[in-house]
């Protein structure tokens, strides 16, 4: 009997003790920072609202029905003229309470931000792995055009694309998938080099594993610490240079004002004192790009193995 | 050391020749120029005349060429909008936006070290902590909505610094700059912040992280070992070494200086050529577009040409590598 409860103990342990994976030793570092912690709760909260929009926004301002001229330029916290909504945060010239106007623009921003992100790490993954693996003639070359790329700033790639193009939402993703694509590739090409000489790549190969299997299942997911760093930078870059964009005229149409378009809305208002049009949503902004970085400063500081204790 | 110099001339006329290729099919194959020149209501004949005139029905590979030769010489084309030569129209607005660039700049330098410098000494105090924290919110906040507040507070708010312009200029050497008369450099005072903002953070960040590395050498050991006094082992072994990077960056980072000036002279109406640009943008003034694209591509391989070489006079090991 004495042998069945001393085999049985040691069974139930592990599920008791907590085991030290390398996912919540992750979280518990990342935990460390109580302002990467906050930012990441901000974060959610504004995804949440942006995606809720259309439920919790007190007005819909796509409707054009709704809005009342009169109501035009209404200091925070002012009644509309049926008494019918408070304008928590004031109205633009056309009447637009500024918070639903925000909602609306947050979601734009994040979709344009997020998506672009997300095509240019797609693209710039692919190329910094193959330029990694393949070496040789394919890695000067893509590397020679990340170089030309990155030796010119975001903002006046993203101009001349504008000006070759027009201006459109899907030729602002163009343009910040293009302006952003090449530091992914730097990125991965730059881990992928180190990580391509490890054993195990070498297994891979001698296993004669497909090219596209050691490069997607055995290469990527190592050279991810570095790339979920650049990338959640890169968000609120993209997130940044939407907003200038739009702000120069350059970006989203009128239409479906992003945060950078409502904010230039309220530029000409601004030096007569009507701060609301443009401050509420910079500040929206703002939030959002500083909890992303917050979030992707302690990522780096949690992924780098140089400070790793 | 003349071997590399050559070696990277030759790179950096391969990159303009490259960029003159990239801007002249985005410029001239997509869009067409006809439609633009040429009024609607023009019939067939005229219309062929004019684009024979144009050179528009030479193989694409032949126009790249003209456009090239005229280039080189100086000629972009004329502004439909202004009616002058583009490249002039550009070079005349050219000093303010340098003079705004080099202000922010200098002061990036000026700020952005001794803070950076504080915080890396003193890794744990609550003052460094603040100023990362602060240069986090420089990275974060996007400059034209700085620039907006700016104005907000000092301009509207205060009464404290005018909100647009340039001020009272001052002709030296034939052009017209702000920063010698007291009014041009109250004009110049919130712009140059505005645009030195992000440079300032990326100074301090740059400059903390090579102190704490360079603290760590085994060289600043050594020194204090010897009994160096910690001002002559952080101004002379520490300090030296972290300028490479820093010098290299602030260099780099004056390109990008003049393309972001673009949002700070809408902002501020800074009538300089990033002003300029977004005009022609907007009204499709095609080559002025090229010409400012032309001239900032030239510079900024300038630039970059010049960084590389300070670089290569500053770490012997470029040198060396390249032989």
């Amino acid at each position: 009997m004495s042998a069945v409860v001393g085999q049985g103990a040691p069974i139930e342990d592990p599920a008791k003790i907590k085991v030290e994976t390398p996912f919540r030793r992750f979280c518990s570092e990342f935990a460390e920072s109580k302002l990467a912690l906050g930012g990441l709760i901000v974060i959610s909260i504004i995804i949440l609202v942006a995606i809720l929009a259309p439920f919790i926004s007190p007005q819909d301002p796509y409707d054009l029905a709704v809005l009342d001229i009169m109501d035009g330029r209404l200091e925070p916290g002012e009644k509309s003229g049926d008494g019918s909504i408070t304008y928590w945060l004031g109205t633009d010239d056309q009447g637009r309470d500024m918070l639903s106007g925000i909602m609306y623009g947050l979601r734009i921003s994040l979709t344009v931000g997020a998506g672009s992100a997300f095509i240019a790490v797609m693209i710039g993954a692919s190329l910094g792995l193959a330029a990694a693996y393949a070496g040789g003639r394919t890695d000067s070359i893509i590397m020679r055009v990340v170089d030309l790329q990155l030796s010119f700033p975001s903002i006046l790639v993203a101009l001349m694309i504008l000006a070759f193009l027009g201006k459109s939402v899907t030729n602002v993703i163009i343009a910040i998938v293009v302006v952003e694509w090449a530091y992914y590739a730097r990125t991965v090409r730059g881990t992928a080099l180190v990580e391509r000489r490890r054993e195990y790549i070498e297994a891979a190969e001698c296993l004669a594993l497909p090219r596209y299997r050691i490069l997607f299942r055995h290469l990527l997911p190592n050279c991810l610490p570095p790339l979920i760093v650049i990338g959640t930078m890169q968000v609120a870059r993209a997130i940044a240079l939407e907003a200038t964009l739009s702000f120069l005229g350059l970006g989203v149409p009128i239409t479906e004002p992003s945060l950078g378009l409502l904010i230039a809305n309220g530029y000409e208002y601004m030096l007569s004192g009507k701060y609301w049009i443009s401050f509420y949503p910079g500040i929206a902004l703002l939030v959002t790009i500083v909890a992303i970085n917050l979030v992707g400063d302690q990522l780096r500081d949690v992924l780098n193995p140089r400070l790793q204790k | 050391m003349s071997v590399y110099l050559l070696r990277r001339l030759i790179q950096a006329g391969g990159v303009v020749l490259a960029m003159s290729i990239i801007v002249f099919i985005g410029v001239f194959a997509i869009g067409d120029p006809v439609e633009i020149l040429i009024s609607p209501d023009a019939d067939q004949m005229e219309r062929e005349r004019a684009v024979a005139a144009l050179g528009l029905d030479k193989p694409l590979w032949h126009q790249y060429l003209i456009f090239l030769g005229k280039a080189a010489q100086g000629d972009l084309g004329r502004s439909f909008v202004f009616n002058e030569p583009a490249l002039e129209l550009i070079l005349q607005r050219m000093p303010a936006t340098l003079e705004l660039a080099f202000a922010a700049t200098f002061g990036a330098i000026l700020i952005g070290l001794p803070l950076g410098l504080y915080a890396g000494l003193r890794p744990n105090s609550v003052g460094s902590k603040a100023i990362m924290a602060g240069s986090i919110l420089g990275f974060s906040l996007p400059t034209f909505w700085v620039g907006l507040m700016l104005i907000m507070v000092f301009a509207v708010q205060l009464g404290w610094l005018p909100s647009t312009g340039r001020g009272d200029t001052v002709e030296v050497l034939g052009t017209r700059w702000s920063f010698l008369t007291w009014n041009g450099l109250q004009h110049l005072a919130m712009p140059a912040l505005n645009l030195a903002l992000f440079k300032i953070s990326l100074v301090i960040r740059l400059t903390r992280a090579g102190v704490r590395e360079t603290m760590l050498m085994d060289y600043v050991k050594f020194a204090r070992a010897k009994g160096l006094s910690p001002f002559r082992v952080t101004f002379v072994h520490v300090f030296k070494n972290i300028l490479i990077p820093v010098v290299t960056v602030t260099g780099l980072e004056f390109g990008s200086t003049i393309a972001f000036s673009v949002v700070t002279e809408s902002i501020f109406a800074w009538p300089g050529m990033g002003k300029l640009i977004i005009d022609s943008i907007n009204v499709l003034d095609r080559p002025v577009i090229v010409a400012y694209l032309m001239i900032v591509v030239l510079m900024f391989i300038t630039i970059n040409l010049i960084v590389d070489l300070m670089y290569s006079v500053l770490d012997p090991r470029v040198r060396l590598e390249s032989k």
